[in-house]
């Protein structure tokens, strides 16, 4: 199968990669950095070369509104935003999860005001983890274009019926170009085939989830205290099912893509000494610092979590567990919590484990400031104290910040 | 238009059915059953959080016999255009669940709350859109489902909970916002003003609502017992009153070839061609407890003055733009 080498940035392959799957409805509303996506969807429609109704909405509010009256009506509904277009949805965030609409969303990560800063950090995302969204963070395009296409897969599979939210960061993937392998547009619509619906029981009898003149059901009632806390623990068991469904998903789209995904990705873990643990962008940038501290003799590794939401908290531990010592990257703060959002995961999930590394949490990059390999290397370097000492003095540490 | 009868509609099962759990004397429900019988047949009702929402829907019952969505308070006008916009893909590409029926009325319900406050700008960007569906507003003239707080819907002296009529405060100091103007002024196909009083103007409203091409809305007045304090059984009484005074003249407004075109339906016309029969605004207010402070412990003259002024400028309005 011929794939063809494109030249995209993020929000261009984002953009790209729906035009293949051609949704029914994309329903969006312009915010920085996430404008390209829409620009170019745009001109998708404009020139006919996809069927979708594009909605421009006037809020974000609305955006996530009309996908989810699409998703109910039988489409496939696609929608992208970004830090405080998501906040703005984030009533309808709860509502597409709890309504079970297989949407999917691109989150183009950026800093959520107060102070206004258009730049990248996960802010916005990490605010939305309890929404009951899968999440996927993307390292690079290529990884925003592979997961903008499996996406609907696993959104849709009828043990999971979630919405994703795609995470990529702003500028640094959003507006960098790079090279992205693109699939022929008959394999991306063969890969994903057409939308499947469960059947569940209406007052008439079996009908299809989803709003049918034919058979109509009633979706997004009233539940009251008789029901609510069992259709909330569904969508616990969905989120379980999905760490099952997305390596199956991975699986195939390997077979077609020649790209293999998993929940966790690790690099050079197999004797490492010290390992960072983080998502997004600046993988790419530990990697390259794990490369040379490997070339002077030191044992370094790292963890690059790919699934967010459902915790892949089994996989991050057979694959982080073996290092002494594990520094937990991220760009975002839970403002008078213990540590940031994944620190507190990963320290969750080895709680209860016979055998635990040391963890240490680094917040880097936020409001977009620039995480450089040097600073990535004096994270190693507290990292290897940390294990001489046997001990973490501070959980917190702020990488980059000012004196 | 196509044809309505009241014996053909009569003969139409209703698609809100019995039981459902809203107060006696509701207007609400019975705006809705006469609205559904006019839909052509296939249907998607999506409606706002609200009385009829809770009433109607506690899981696992149901009273809807049409696919039915509730997603949240502000955005059915947005939930509405994302159904009509799927319906519009799947009929233009010719696949998909909707891609079968050559026609779909989509019909969103809200309250004056989703429709007055929370969701204008939903609704201002759909009508703005172009999106074709049904809105109706179910027009109670207050927050009536988290217990009678005011909207921008509620009227000028009327007592609500969160406009209380005070030692100092005679109720809400302000007026009903002109939503039906704002509406209008979106250059939207079709609307209209309706009332449960008149059912077959009701329906043959709807109908038209459905057959504009684009966003049609209809602004229904549905009196509240409990939140207008007046007994159960005087609801369609309330609500007749209401258009015999001029409160809520019944009208339907047009776009014909650019121009805006304003007529008055027949029981608002008739008043307009012997304004002698048009009553004073006293007797729709002496019905309801959420005026009574106009009249006890003394009559405030001053607010009674004012209300008739205002009616009776907003009537002479509406003739002007009816060319009467």
């Amino acid at each position: 199968m011929k794939q063809k080498l494109m030249g995209l940035n993020g929000d261009e392959a984002a953009a790209y990669a729906t035009k293949q799957v051609d949704p029914d409805v994309v329903a969006a509303y312009p915010i920085t950095p996430q404008t390209i996506i829409v620009e170019r969807f745009s001109e998708y429609v404009a020139d006919g070369q996809v069927h979708s109704e594009f909605v421009a909405v006037e809020s974000e509010h609305s955006a996530l509104s009309s996908c989810i009256g699409a998703a109910a009506a039988g489409a496939r509904a696609y929608t992208a935003t970004a830090a405080n277009g998501l906040a703005l949805m984030w009533e309808m965030t709860y509502i597409a999860s709890g309504v079970r609409l297989p949407i999917v969303m691109s989150v183009v990560n950026r800093a959520l005001s107060a102070p206004l800063n258009i730049h990248n950090d996960h802010s916005d995302s990490m605010g939305a983890r309890d929404s009951g969204w899968i999440q996927i963070y993307c390292e690079n395009s290529q990884e925003v274009y592979d997961a903008h296409v499996e996406a609907w897969r696993i959104a849709e599979h009828e043990d999971v019926l979630l919405p994703v939210m795609i995470c990529f960061d702003g500028y640094t993937i959003s507006h960098t170009m790079e090279n992205v392998m693109t699939l022929p547009d008959e394999d991306v619509k063969g890969f994903v085939g057409k939308r499947g619906f469960i059947k569940v029981q209406g007052h008439l009898g079996e009908a299809e989830l989803r709003l049918d003149p034919g058979c109509p059901i009633s979706m997004g009632p009233v539940d009251l205290q008789d029901f609510y806390f069992e259709h909330k623990v569904h969508q616990m068991e969905a989120m379980d099912e999905a760490l099952k469904v997305i390596p199956t998903v991975d699986k195939e789209y390997g077979a077609l893509s020649g790209r293999n995904y998993s929940h966790v990705h690790p690099y050079r873990m197999d004797d490492a000494e010290v390992a960072i643990l983080g998502l997004g962008s600046a993988m790419g940038t530990t990697r390259a610092v794990v490369d040379e501290l490997r070339g002077e003799g030191v044992k370094a590794g790292m963890v690059k979590l790919r699934t967010f939401r459902p915790l892949p908290a089994a996989d991050l531990m057979k694959v982080a567990g073996d290092a002494p010592v594990l520094g937990v990257i991220e760009k975002d703060l839970s403002f008078g919590a213990v540590g940031s959002p994944l620190y507190e995961d990963v320290r969750a999930a080895f709680y209860g484990a016979g055998s635990k590394p040391l963890v240490a949490n680094y917040v880097h990059g936020l409001g977009g400031r620039d995480t450089s390999m040097a600073m990535i290397r004096g994270i190693y370097e507290d990292l290897l104290k940390i294990k001489r000492k046997g001990r973490v003095d501070k959980t917190m540490n702020y990488v980059g910040l000012r004196e | 238009m196509s044809q309505i009868t009241l014996k053909d509609m009569a003969a139409k099962p209703d698609l809100l059915c019995p039981g459902a759990r809203l107060c006696a004397g509701c207007d609400e429900s019975i705006i809705v059953r006469m609205v559904l019988k006019a839909t052509r047949g296939p249907t998607i009702v999506t409606n706002a959080t609200g009385c009829l929402e809770v009433a109607t829907s506690i899981f696992p019952y149901t009273s809807w016999d049409v696919p039915w969505i509730h997603s949240a308070f502000e955005n059915t006008a947005a939930t509405a255009s994302g159904i009509e916009a799927a319906y519009k893909a799947m009929r233009r590409r010719g696949e998909g669940p909707l891609a079968k029926y050559p026609q779909l009325d989509v019909i969103a319900f809200a309250g004056d709350g989703g429709t007055y406050d929370i969701g204008l700008q939903a609704l201002s960007g759909a009508m703005e859109r172009g999106h074709d569906f049904t809105y109706v507003l179910l027009d109670n003239e207050a927050y009536m489902n988290t217990g009678i707080q005011r909207s921008g819907g509620t009227p000028f002296t009327a007592a609500t909970t969160t406009s209380p009529a005070g030692q100092v405060m005679p109720g809400k100091l302000e007026w009903k916002k002109p939503i039906d103007d704002i509406i209008i002024a979106h250059a939207i196909p079709f609307t209209a003003t309706i009332n449960a009083a008149w059912p077959l103007d009701v329906m043959k409203k709807a109908r038209k609502a459905f057959e504009a091409e684009g966003p049609a809305f209809l602004h229904a007045l549905t009196p509240c017992a409990r939140g207008w304090r007046y007994p159960p059984e005087k609801t369609i009484a309330v609500s007749r009153l209401a258009v015999q005074t001029c409160v809520l003249p019944l009208y339907e407004c047009r776009q014909e070839g650019g121009d805006v075109v304003y007529e008055l339906s027949a029981p608002s016309l008739a008043i307009a061609k012997r304004p002698e029969s048009k009553k004073p605004v006293e007797e729709y207010l002496q019905m309801q407890g959420r005026f009574r402070h106009l009249f006890r412990p003394e009559r405030r003259e001053d607010l009674l003055k004012a209300l008739q002024e205002g009616i009776d400028k907003r009537w002479d309005t509406l003739l002007k733009k009816c060319g009467l």
